[in-house]
């Protein structure tokens, strides 16, 4: 279903917006959301009947620690028995102050911090703050490297996906299917190891380009990796989707209709599973994935199971793209030559002076970037990861924002809670499936 | 009326008094930072562009923001018909029907820093501007709990002010010089 | 059979070769060791690398750790894998303190060890400033391997007795700290010249 102007009203105006300019009565429940102080509910005795129209309902705190909330998320929620009446994710609690610092660092060095926010799925974080750097730059970068970027971002996908099927899993129960995510994910991993030289937060993906060519036998690798994942991903349909107990767990469990997920600016697989067919690979293409064909996977019933079927089956297209990036990848060079972004080469710099200024010039003091703002967006494996810059002609950014998937999609979270039972909240956490560092940088 | 796919019809040009003609929308002077187009809201405006931009077929609020541009050296490259003020909120929209986007501009002053919610007609901002009051310390008027999110609740002052220090600490590096090939 | 054969026929000499006898604090430190339970307390990508050696191929298992139990009342270890942020400082603090003696910390990363590359007002530059540590595990994150070098390291202490010692002492962790060995330090020098 692709979405028209028409789907957004029920007060149904002639162009589709409700007179009043409010979509307020698209959520589920207006009061989906306990709007609670966290002094306030500390300062109530744990298990402490609220007051309200329905004096049966119990504050419980969920989180921090916890092994089901996916990081330090903490969830309050209101218990009527075991169903869920109201929620409010509390989050924080793992703010590093990452803008603030991107304020202190070159935009060399702009990559080592921003890798770190959704630490799941690292090269996602530095391809936006790149490509955000190289719009306000201007400069173009070589094909070769926009296929290296594409390449390592998709396998980045596999691998954040397969993370989040395992704890998925675990959390609802299969325990197994976190040894088995965890058994391919190395693969990756160890892939990534080859190319970057980490195994997470690589500081890869570099404005300019990417740090270093791919090594040689790069090929036979990443064919072995494709070859090994389609019958393991078969097995996860074996051992979950198919299974009478996965679907009754996850099948109608934090249901969200289309008009609420895009009123809540949810995107990524949460949105997708309402049947709104909006992926930014396709829609508003960056890198070279116009060129490449994939299917955008698109579930119909806005609930945990869709999400789900909706990674796994994202797994299998961007095992289809990278088959496509393996036959069309071009030779050339793998950062922009522009000697105004790029160290010169190693070798030259016991031979040349300037070339020993240039790099020392570069990596102390970083390039300056002309003065603008400028906001660029990807789809990464959680939904639109967005970057805003304002530069000010200087090294380092005047103002870095990132805009995380994972800290918009939360707030689908209570209305895709309320009237559930409490174990079905685990079930939704998994399922929107947040990164806590992007959420809280 | 399926003119879904449509731009919307850019209103008539404006002239103004030395003769230079500037584009609007929405009541708003359009910018470009390269391919990308900006309208400048005023302050009082901005709850009625945002209804307006839903209206029109904008119908995601991806992002909003805000920038402290106390410490900014360069000439500040806003239209003549805008008063630049200490902070700005900048909110990003997306148009899926049209696969387009937007990015809308308000200039906030710092004696009053306070600007007006969008949370009734979108709202995917409350997180957003949550995070904005946390760490800038504008309120947004109309917001239903405008309370710190990635802060803890007791904290004083707004990190992303540019008078607020980044607060580290400095480091002396004991025993550098310990690697087995010095 | 045999053994009650070798009673009748020798007495209790003839059940040496069936029984150990040791010290009891030996005993006692040789079963802390080889099962100390780990609390989680992930919080950040270390806490994804910790996840990777409880996976099959790092396999916690085989040293006894891999029940992560949620419950502090129930660990032995506290691994604090992540950035500990200020509002997460008193969490850090109320679960190490609802954990049972004797009980040890290792503090995986450099953003536990010392704040890390965030040397900003968000965190708290090393747990140390929180809980006493025993174990420093350097890395962003530190691999697979550091991790298990961090944790042999300290059941090797546990078992000489030697931190629970230097705990009555000085009442401050052991702070030790290892060495990274996953290839991924920084201890990997490129020279200059060299093909790159």
């Amino acid at each position: 279903m692709t979405v028209t102007d028409k789907d957004q009203s029920t007060t149904g105006s002639a162009t589709g917006a409700p007179a009043s300019g409010s979509r307020l009565h698209l959520l589920t429940r207006r009061d989906s959301v306990l709007r609670m102080s966290e002094v306030e509910a500390a300062s109530k005795q744990e298990g402490d009947r609220l007051e309200g129209e329905n004096d049966q309902t119990m504050l419980m705190n969920m989180g921090p620690v916890h092994p089901s909330t996916h990081g330090v998320l903490r969830l309050m929620l209101e218990l009527d028995g075991e169903t869920v009446v109201r929620s409010k994710p509390v989050i924080g609690y793992l703010h590093t102050g990452m803008e603030k610092t991107g304020e202190d660092l070159t935009y060399v060095q702009g990559c080592t911090n921003v890798t770190r926010m959704d630490y799941a799925s690292p090269l996602f974080n530095e391809l936006v703050f790149s490509m955000a750097v190289e719009e306000l730059l201007g400069i173009e970068v070589p094909a070769r490297a926009t296929w290296i970027r594409m390449l390592m971002c998709e396998l980045n996908r596999i691998s954040s996906h397969l993370l989040s099927m395992a704890t998925n899993g675990m959390d609802l129960g299969a325990v197994s299917m976190m040894i088995y995510g965890w058994r391919e994910r190395e693969q990756v991993l160890r892939f990534f190891q080859k190319v970057t030289g980490l195994r997470m937060n690589h500081n890869y993906i570099r404005p300019g380009g990417v740090a270093a060519d791919l090594p040689d036998g790069w090929q036979a690798d990443v064919v072995e990796l494709m070859e090994m994942l389609p019958p393991r991903l078969d097995e996860y349909d074996v051992l979950m989707t198919g299974q009478p107990i996965w679907q009754e767990r996850l099948q109608g469990v934090g249901v969200i209709s289309a008009e609420e997920a895009i009123a809540l600016s949810a995107t990524g697989p949460v949105l997708r599973s309402t049947g709104v067919d909006w992926d930014l690979r396709r829609d508003q293409p960056y890198l070279a994935y116009d060129q490449v064909e994939f299917d955008v996977v698109v579930g119909s019933c806005g609930d945990a199971f869709d999400r789900y079927a909706i990674r796994l089956n994202e797994m299998r297209e961007s095992i289809r793209i990278i088959h496509q990036i393996l036959d069309k990848m071009p030779a050339g060079d793998y950062r922009t030559q522009d000697p105004k972004v790029t160290p010169p080469p190693r070798a030259r710099l016991d031979e040349s002076m300037e070339a020993l200024i240039h790099h020392f010039k570069i990596f102390t003091e970083g390039f300056k970037v002309p003065p603008g703002e400028v906001y660029t967006a990807v789809e990464s494996a959680r939904g639109e990861l967005g970057c805003y810059i304002v530069s000010d002609g200087g090294p380092k950014p005047y103002r870095m924002h990132i805009r995380g998937p994972s800290f918009v999609n939360l707030q689908t979270m209570p209305h895709m809670m309320a009237n559930g039972f409490l174990a079905d909240a685990v079930a939704v956490i998994a399922s929107v499936d947040p990164v806590l560092g992007e959420v809280d940088r | 009326m399926s003119d879904d796919h449509e731009p919307p019809q850019a209103e008539a040009p404006v002239e103004s008094s030395d003769g230079e003609t500037t584009e609007l929308e929405y009541g708003c002077v359009v910018s470009w930072s390269g391919s990308q187009k900006t309208i400048h809201v005023p302050r009082d405006r901005w709850l009625e562009v945002g209804t307006e931009l839903l209206a029109d077929g904008w119908q995601m609020c991806v992002d909003v923001t805000s920038v402290d541009y106390s410490a900014y050296e360069p000439e500040r490259d806003l239209p003549s018909s805008v008063t630049p003020e200490r902070y700005e909120v900048v909110a990003s929209f997306v148009s899926m029907t049209r696969r387009e986007r937007i990015r809308a501009r308000a200039q906030v002053p710092a004696d009053d820093p306070s600007i007006d919610s969008l949370y009734a007609p979108y709202p995917g901002t409350d997180f957003l501007e949550r995070e904005v009051y946390d760490l800038m310390g504008i309120t947004f008027n109309g917001h239903p709990d405008l309370s710190r999110i990635v802060l803890p609740e007791h904290w004083q002052g707004h990190p992303l002010r540019k008078d607020f220090a980044i607060g580290s600490i400095p480091v002396q590096f004991k025993g550098a010089g310990t690697r087995s090939d010095s | 059979m045999g053994a009650l054969s070798d009673l009748n026929s020798e007495g209790l000499e003839g059940l040496g070769h069936n029984v150990i006898t040791a010290p009891l604090e030996k005993l006692v430190n040789w079963s802390r060791a080889r099962s100390s339970w780990p609390a989680s307390f992930g919080l950040a990508c270390c806490a994804i690398e910790m996840m990777a050696t409880g996976g099959s191929h790092y396999d916690i298992s085989r040293f006894g750790m891999e029940v992560f139990r949620a419950s502090p009342r129930q660990a032995d270890v506290m691994i604090v894998a992540g950035r500990v942020s200020q509002k997460m400082a008193p969490v850090l603090r109320q679960i190490y303190d609802q954990m049972m003696e004797p009980k040890w910390v290792i503090s995986m990363g450099v953003c536990a060890s010392s704040g890390g590359m965030f040397n900003n007002y968000a965190l708290v530059q090393g747990v140390d400033q929180i809980v006493p540590v025993d174990v420093y595990a350097p890395g962003c994150p530190p691999g697979p391997e550091t991790l298990l070098h961090a944790i042999v390291t300290l059941h090797e202490k546990i078992e000489s007795g030697e931190l629970l010692r230097r705990r009555e002492a000085s009442g401050a962790g052991a702070r030790i700290t290892v060495e990274q060995l996953d290839g991924q330090g920084a201890s990997q020098f490129v020279t200059i010249g060299s093909k790159r």
